[in-house]
């Protein structure tokens, strides 16, 4: 029944450019684990022969499409998958650019943990600092600052502990308007493979884990039983079988727990209704179970008869949430298109939409120095704090209190883009 | 305090329900894109799981080449009965006598052409989105698709104009015309995909498993003779042992060497393997490194 660390998913990201070294990371990563395969090799091999390597150019392993190709560069985020048999890691690969804040934002949303990459040669740049105010932002609570390219540095301990010490003074700075987040620190070289999968020999002086050490035991379970039941209706079946009279009045109501637990004969309420009933049975396809945790999707029934369709939100009937009509929240802005502050746009928020108005842009953050500065409108990677008034009411909670009831799209009713990704501070 | 996590096939399996009943909420005409391959074996039991003791709220689709092994067929339509759904199947060989695929020659493998049967298809039948057995660790182009993919009225890719996707909130809106392919198993692997049959006992078309078959060995990859793909002259035929690891149209799916003739063996081959599942199998993909992207650029799955 418990499982911890056993055979589960871990998702993270990696956060730098290719100047860091992030694709012969992630690269390394791979080789090591043996997850790249003869006939990719066999085409890394001869592209790197190609462009006139002599070694083999692991960041190709990540090259992706033919445009980025051309140019060098990564502009979008790709995926990668490696399995260990104690954990499948899913790996969201980033560009780290200021352009590409867009990106960031979204490889981090899915993220549990972080890998921020420093050179060791220049430290603690702007960027490094673009990333941590990011990871932080969108809640990842646990940050691995990666210090590579050690062996261009002789492998020297001060000039880690000095890197380490100037990120731990800068990160307190920006700690007051965050979550707190877990830091480690480790040094490594990814070119040559010290400190990623093996440990090397010239860095002998850490005794820390290496990277896979780290990501094999990160403990990433963020919810327990005590966090409140978050139900949100994605889909009710009525099969309405009039060959089969127990099909013929069956109402089975779908989605995925997002947070805390649901037991067959819980007292649940339905929002914004207010109805309540209780919990006849739990399943997953045909088999019944006692109690659902989060992540997972069910089919429950109950013991009434309630209208209830999709977008609601099922919670336990002691719950105080109440589904609000406007709140605050940070945003980042997807789109190419700029913000019109006069437009409605749609919010998809869990299973549920609501038309949206911006009532007040308090002002957007400049991402390299964190300073606040005002706004009149909102252009591409703009991150900035909202106030938004909604035509539906929705059920919400901060998004630092839970990521998946926290946080939204904001979708252009024209084009039906995805214009910008949301995160709710506190509602109004 | 007590924490729980899922196994990662549970975890899996959660997050493609997910986005099936995502599909389903929000999408007004789905289909589901049924090969008899195991990748969409795997989205039956997902949609089994995701929507009963109620019928899909789609049909499925299969686009026939024309070219397929008649196992495969025959266990299709098998499973379409058992289930009790609707198939659906858009035929190649019909747009060739619409006149809408053009074969450059008469053995030209079809695969590339099911992109215009699909696409006629999608007008035909006014589908709003394609729920798709694609994963992205299938092939470089595809480590980037969206979970939900925007495909314009062309039904063309534009890797440079995808939606953002963040966190799991899906916007599957289009306006008439545009649509949606759908991918809940993005993010399996092959590994993942036989687990998940090895542990739900899924039935597979048998040609999956070793068997004797007639075949060429032709530069580097094993040939099955067929109807389609005769022997060319002074070519030695062997009958040998082996399995395929995927099914497709007959003229680009090659088999490999294997003695595995259950899941428990596939999976430990699957674990031992050195050479990546299309690379492999697919003659098709292999011609130029960006195959696969210009193709989805067309239309593709």
């Amino acid at each position: 029944m418990i499982e911890k660390n056993n055979n589960s998913v871990l998702r993270f990201m990696t956060c730098g450019s290719v100047d860091d070294g992030k694709s012969t990371l992630i690269g390394r990563l791979l080789f090591d684990t043996k997850t790249i395969l003869t006939d990719t090799l066999s085409q890394i091999e001869k592209t790197s022969q190609k462009r006139g390597m002599t070694a083999l150019d692991l960041s190709l392993i990540t090259d992706g499409l033919q445009a980025e190709r051309e140019q060098g560069i990564t502009i979008d985020v790709a995926y990668r998958y490696f399995s260990t048999g104690t954990r499948k890691y899913i790996i969201a690969d980033a560009p780290g650019h200021e352009q590409y804040t867009r990106n960031m934002v979204t490889a981090a949303s899915t993220a549990q943990v972080a890998i921020i990459l420093i050179d060791a040669r220049k430290g603690i740049l702007t960027q490094t600092k673009r990333h941590t105010f990011l990871t932080k932002l969108v809640g990842i609570k646990h940050i691995l600052v990666a210090v590579n390219k050690m062996d261009l540095v002789d492998y020297d301990e001060s000039q880690f502990t000095k890197i380490c010490n100037d990120y731990k003074e800068f990160s307190q700075a920006i700690k007051a308007n965050n979550n707190q987040a877990k830091i480690d620190f480790l040094p490594m070289s990814a070119l040559v493979g010290d400190m990623i999968v093996d440990r090397g020999n010239k860095l002998n002086w850490y005794q820390g884990p290496t990277l896979l050490e780290y990501l094999e035991k990160v403990d990433v379970t963020e919810l327990d039983e005590h966090s409140a039941l978050r139900f949100p209706v994605q889909y009710v079946c009525r099969p309405q079988d009039s060959s089969n009279k127990d099909l013929h009045d069956f109402r089975g109501f779908m989605g995925r727990i997002e947070s805390g637990l649901l037991k067959v004969r819980d007292q649940i309420k339905v929002l914004p209704s207010g109805h309540q009933s209780s919990v006849k049975d739990i399943r997953i396809g045909e088999m019944k179970i006692d109690e659902a945790i989060p992540e997972q999707s069910i089919t429950i029934t109950l013991d009434d008869e309630i209208d209830i369709s999709r977008g609601d939100m099922i919670v336990h009937d002691n719950d105080t949430v109440q589904s609000v009509k406007s709140f605050k929240s940070m945003i980042c802005w997807l789109s190419e298109t700029s913000l019109n502050p006069g437009r409605a746009y749609l919010i998809m928020h869990t299973t549920r939409s609501s038309k949206a108005k911006i009532s007040q842009i308090c002002h957007k953050v400049n991402v390299n120095t964190l300073a606040h500065e005002d706004a009149n409108e909102l252009q591409t990677n703009d991150i900035a704090e909202v106030t938004f008034k909604l035509a539906q009411p929705l059920i919400v909670d901060q998004y630092e209190q839970n990521r998946s009831t926290g946080a939204f799209i904001l979708v252009d009713e024209s084009t039906y883009h995805t214009v910008a990704a949301g995160m709710i501070l506190s509602m109004e | 305090m007590v924490t729980k996590t899922l196994t990662h096939l549970d975890w899996l399996e959660s997050e493609a329900i997910h986005i099936m009943r995502e599909v389903a909420g929000q999408c007004s005409n789905p289909v589901l894109l049924f090969s008899g391959g195991k990748d969409s074996l795997c989205l039956l039991r997902i949609a089994e799981k995701a929507f009963r003791p109620g019928r899909f709220p789609f049909p499925l689709m299969h686009v026939d080449t024309g070219h397929n092994y008649p196992e495969v067929i025959q266990f299709r339509d098998r499973k379409v009965n058992e289930l009790g759904e609707r198939l659906i199947v858009a035929s190649v060989e019909e747009s060739m006598q619409r006149g809408t695929v053009v074969l450059k020659t008469p053995d030209e493998p079809r695969n590339k052409y099911q992109s215009i049967t699909l696409l006629e298809a999608i007008e035909k039948y006014q589908f709003d989105c394609c729920i798709g057995g694609a994963r992205r660790d299938e092939e470089k182009a595809r480590a980037k698709e969206r979970i939900m993919s925007f495909r314009d009225e062309f039904g063309q890719w534009d890797p440079k104009n995808q939606r953002p996707e963040l966190w799991d909130l899906y916007n599957a809106r289009v306006h008439k015309g545009e649509n949606i392919r759908a991918f809940p198993i993005s993010n399996w692997t092959e590994m993942d995909v036989w687990q998940y049959i090895e542990r739900e006992k899924l039935e597979l078309p048998e040609i999956y498993y070793a068997h004797n078959r007639d075949v060429i060995k032709r530069g580097g990859a094993i040939v099955p003779v067929t109807e389609f793909t005769p022997a060319k002259a002074g070519e030695k035929v062997e009958n040998l042992t082996v399995r395929f690891r995927t099914v497709g149209d007959i003229t680009c799916t090659a088999p490999v060497l294997s003695d595995a003739d259950t899941v428990e063996k596939i999976i430990f081959e699957t674990a031992a393997t050195i050479i990546s599942e299309r690379g492999e199998t697919r003659l098709d993909d292999q011609m130029s490194e960006a195959s696969m992207e210009q193709r989805k650029k067309e239309g593709y799955f």
